[in-house]
């Protein structure tokens, strides 16, 4: 993996697509930094090792925390920062792989393919959520 | 409490009595809403900035029930309101949520009368995108590529990734407006994206088809979507995650589908049909 080529690329993507949402331009390059972050967390658990479901847990986690530091800090909506920041793990290549397959009549690996991305798709809701849970319990304990 | 103001009318004067016309207050926590909804927010927080907006204007027993379809909105006091507000069209255009949020935090702080911030609100709702169309079809273009190298695809896949992406972007912001079906849009432009690779790696500019199209068709995902259902659905909004993660995976369904079309009649070796 070449790394500087992975940061530089996962950066413009995530910051071009905040342009397609239409973010405030202030926040774009905020939004650019929350895609990187989060394809270089999957990245290196993946060249680490670790199962791509699990990575892709952990990096939705890690940007859905990101972008609520960012959200506190710039006084705007979570949201602004999490689309781009989710948006390099959606997996699109496996859904792809999944689609191709259906229509090479090759109905076991497609349902095999579909299962993984719906897999992968479930491991983001859920990194998102845990990290959602997380924030309420630290705002708790400090507000009692 | 748990005793409702009908069964006590003495209650409803001892209700903070509200400075502002309560019409003017439902017209601006309305139409807040409306905006945030129409253009990307999850659907908790614009319950959430309704009813804080009608709190902070001295309302303190207001409801909003908001669904991706229309919002309905009820302010009880002295004489009890309730409205409703269908949306038809929603898209997204985060500049437009952040003013409105931005808005909801000054009314919220005290700084803004209910006729001001209708006027403000009225300026974000009328207001055009910031960013021009063919700065966003250079930005689709480009994530295209960026995704391309991203997926592991060769530098050469670089240029045809471009064009292809930025196209099928082009192709699906145009053919909504023209046949404002969303899905068929989706449909055409991801045909379009099909179309475009097989042509490039059947003229030999591109070599992979498969990371091209992967790369390419990116900016068609439903990122918006696909994360504003999870978010909703967590916060226990179930009708607004359920109808969104449905729109999210026709969407998805579409762009596949769009492919799979192509795919079926190229078969890898020159446009044999």
């Amino acid at each position: 993996m070449m790394i500087g080529e992975q940061i530089a690329t996962s950066f413009i993507a995530s910051a071009g697509f905040a342009i397609l949402f239409n973010v405030p331009a202030k926040n774009i390059l905020y939004c650019g930094v929350a895609g990187m972050i989060s394809w270089m967390t999957y990245r290196f658990l993946l060249e680490g090792g670790v199962d791509p479901i699990a990575a892709t847990l952990v990096a939705s986690f890690v940007v859905s925390a990101l972008s609520q530091i960012f959200a506190r800090s710039f006084k705007t909506p979570v949201i602004v920062f999490l689309i781009s920041g989710i948006v390099p793990l959606v997996p699109g290549g496996v859904a792809y792989d999944a689609m191709r397959n259906v229509v090479q009549h090759q109905y076991d690996v497609a349902v095999q393919l579909a299962f993984q991305a719906f897999m992968l798709s479930g491991s983001i809701a859920f990194g998102i959520m845990f990290s959602e849970v997380f924030n309420q319990v630290i705002r708790k304990l400090r507000a009692p | 409490m748990g005793t409702s103001i009908q069964e006590h009318p003495e209650e409803r004067r001892n209700l903070e009595p509200s400075t502002y016309s309560e019409r003017l207050i439902a017209k601006v926590c309305m139409l807040a809403g409306k905006i945030m909804m129409e253009n990307g927010a999850e659907t908790y927080r614009v319950e959430d900035t309704m009813t804080r907006i009608a709190d902070s204007f001295g309302m303190p027993r207001s409801q909003s029930f908001v669904t991706p379809t229309g919002i309905i909105f009820s302010m009880e006091g002295i004489a009890p309101d309730t409205r409703l507000t269908r949306i038809s069209a929603r898209s997204t255009d985060l500049r437009k949520v952040t003013e409105v949020n931005a808005i909801s935090r000054r009314i919220s702080a005290g700084e803004l009368a209910p006729e001001k911030a209708l006027e403000l609100l009225h300026e974000v709702e009328s207001s055009r995108a910031s960013i021009a169309p063919w700065l966003r079809t250079v930005a689709a273009a480009l994530s295209s590529g960026c995704f391309l190298i991203m997926y592991q695809g060769q530098w050469g896949d670089f240029i045809p990734a471009l064009v292809t992406g930025g196209l099928g972007y082009l192709a699906v912001t145009t053919l909504d407006r023209i046949f404002s079906v969303k899905l068929f849009a989706e449909f055409m432009a991801s045909v379009v994206v099909g179309i475009l690779a097989c042509l490039f790696v059947a003229t030999g500019l591109g070599r992979e088809l498969n990371t091209l199209i992967v790369g390419s068709v990116m900016p068609l995902v439903p990122g918006v979507l696909i994360t504003n259902a999870v978010r909703d659905l967590m916060a226990g909004h179930y009708v607004s995650g359920l109808s969104k993660g449905a729109e999210a995976f026709l969407t998805a369904l579409a762009i596949g589908t769009g492919i799979a079309v192509v795919l079926s009649f190229y078969k890898g070796e020159g446009l044999g049909l």
